[in-house]
């Protein structure tokens, strides 16, 4: 669309600017003032440049963190694509009461505070009063005690995670789904084209669209998750489920170690703007390359 | 693929999807002695004993008063501030503009952790914590970007013709924005206030942070309470349960807006 240069228009979006700049700038500032500074108390500090910097790069618990977190994040879209994909295909095409139903039930995890997510699967994996821990430790007589053992908390966590947004996959692809004209599937089907065929050579490609923004999507909110493994395993057992964020909210209020977690956050925050650079770049592209 | 199997697959997925929920609502209707006596798929003694502590307790049903107070109150604020913002996105180009939006993007995806701590210290600085507009404005941090980001996609779907012939009917930008733009695109209104409304009932971290007790979002209300009382698993049932009331509400009403909204692809 043709749009007029108009310098007043920055008036329009001095609110949001004001706003946002609020909440984003005056934090961020602190966090860089703290991260090249050594707090001994209120009244002591001393400037110590890239000593934290040079410290967080050097350290491995930092590194380990990070390659969880790219593991995590790979897995939730190795999963969570094909799958939403899959049931996106097999909702209903036609409106009423089922396709209504179907729309509110697959949308109901995605409204559950993240807390209460974490809480569900804390009961639901339990042993003794948990559905599903109970049926691998008793029916299926796996010995499941997933607080203890890394390889069953990351299981956990995925599943958990697998179960709380594979749902926004599905709405998204639904909805390029729909966005299909009927006349394609006719030209198909005179085409006796196979099932196949009409996913491979029209479906997919007419996905692209929201299925780039659902990676992007689903690679940024996995990358920054918190609060629902926080809830469901505390980044344990030992370090083996904690992620980028859990690891710095550990550095920043539980060792209170602001120095550290001044320059992790810096570190953090630029990879992911340098992400979101990265990916904002592939969206315009998707924008601009696609007739919408 | 056939339409049995089709409907077959559906359905198993769903049962799979509300197995989680379905078990907390079981738990939800026991007390907590029969919970932890047996294993039972359905309650066998439905009570709705925990419903009642929590809806008689100020200590319990405040955290909802809480909550949809500073929910109303982000989603208010962020859509007196995008609306005008998205016009300008969608209309004019001025001096870093494209910049400005990216920037805004970023803090859609900046991680909440990072600026936990700062945003504690300067709402503590200015007196706001434990009120509900902290938490409100704390929200907008991720919620404008969003907002405008949405909003810009459904404004750019409506043609330019229609500002211009009203501008040279004599409307002024205020008056045409609000009575004839704004209802114009009442529907991706709609779908914005929902994302708003759902991402800031969803987050805990800033909502945690910045309050202490008269402000406290329920889902915190319902661990402090817990671990309080040493782990009633009934009553904390209840209390999840209640916290997906709202949102299977909300997402009732704007069913058949769900998929129009995520078509323009601008979640």
């Amino acid at each position: 669309m043709r749009k007029t240069l108009d310098n007043r228009a920055w008036f329009l979006v001095l609110p949001v600017f004001a706003l946002v700049a609020f909440n984003a700038i005056i934090p961020l500032m602190t966090v860089v003032n703290y991260s090249v500074q050594d707090v001994f108390d209120a009244t002591h500090r001393s400037f110590v440049g890239a000593d934290w910097y040079r410290a967080m790069l050097r350290s491995s618990r930092l590194q380990n963190a990070l390659g969880r977190q790219f593991l995590f994040s790979a897995l939730v879209l190795l999963i969570e694509l094909p799958l939403g994909v899959g049931i996106a295909l097999v909702m209903p095409k036609k409106g009423g009461w089922a396709t209504s139903l179907t729309m509110v039930l697959v949308a109901l995890p995605l409204l559950i505070p993240w807390n209460v997510i974490g809480t569900i699967w804390v009961v639901f994996l339990r042993p003794d009063i948990g559905l599903l821990g109970h049926f691998i430790d008793h029916t299926l007589g796996i010995h499941f005690d997933y607080p203890t053992v890394p390889s069953q908390a990351w299981i956990s966590v995925v599943l958990m995670e697998a179960w709380h947004w594979t749902p926004l996959v599905a709405l998204l692809a639904y909805a390029g789904l729909r966005a299909i004209p009927d006349a394609y599937y006719q030209a198909a089907r005179i085409d006796g084209a196979s099932g196949w065929a009409v996913f491979r050579y029209i479906e997919l490609p007419k996905m692209r669209g929201v299925l780039t923004i659902a990676v992007l999507l689903r690679f940024m909110d996995s990358f920054l998750i918190y609060t629902e493994p926080f809830v469901l395993t505390g980044g344990g057992p030992g370090d083996s489920t904690t992620f980028l964020s859990i690891y710095l909210v550990k550095l920043a209020i539980g060792e209170f170690d602001v120095g550290s977690a001044g320059a992790f956050s810096i570190i953090y925050f630029l990879i992911v703007l340098a992400l979101s650079y990265v990916f904002y770049q592939a969206l315009q592209r998707v924008g601009t390359g696609e007739a919408k | 693929m056939k339409t049995r199997s089709r409907i077959a697959a559906l359905v198993a997925y769903l049962v799979l999807l509300m197995l989680p929920i379905y078990w907390m609502l079981n738990m939800s209707l026991r007390d907590n002695n029969d919970i932890m006596s047996q294993l039972a798929f359905a309650p066998l003694h439905p009570t709705l004993h925990n419903y009642a502590v929590i809806l008689t307790d100020p200590s319990w049903y405040l955290g909802y008063v809480n909550s949809f107070a500073y929910v109303s109150m982000n989603t208010v604020i962020t859509l007196v501030v995008a609306l005008p913002a998205a016009y300008a996105f969608s209309r004019y180009r001025f001096l870093g503009d494209k910049h400005l939006f990216f920037w805004l993007l970023t803090n859609r995806m900046a991680p909440a952790a990072v600026f936990l701590l700062p945003v504690f210290q300067l709402y503590s600085t200015l007196g706001l914590i434990d009120h509900y507009i902290a938490v409100a404005l704390a929200h907008t941090l991720f919620n404008v970007p969003l907002a405008v980001w949405i909003l810009e996609g459904f404004m750019s779907g409506v043609p330019r013709e229609i500002d211009e012939t009203a501008f040279i009917d004599g409307y002024s930008l205020p008056r045409f924005f609000l009575t004839v733009f704004i209802p114009l695109i009442r529907a991706g209104v709609g779908v914005t206030a929902f994302f708003c409304f759902m991402f800031s009932w969803v987050e805990l971290l800033f909502a945690r942070t910045l309050t202490i007790t008269e402000a406290k979002p329920i889902a915190a209300v319902m661990t402090r309470t817990v671990s309080a009382s040493g782990l009633d698993w009934g009553l904390l049932a209840a209390g999840g349960i209640l916290t997906i009331v709202p949102g299977a509400l909300v997402i009732y009403f704007v069913r058949n807006y769900i998929a129009k909204g995520f078509a323009l692809g601008r979640v």
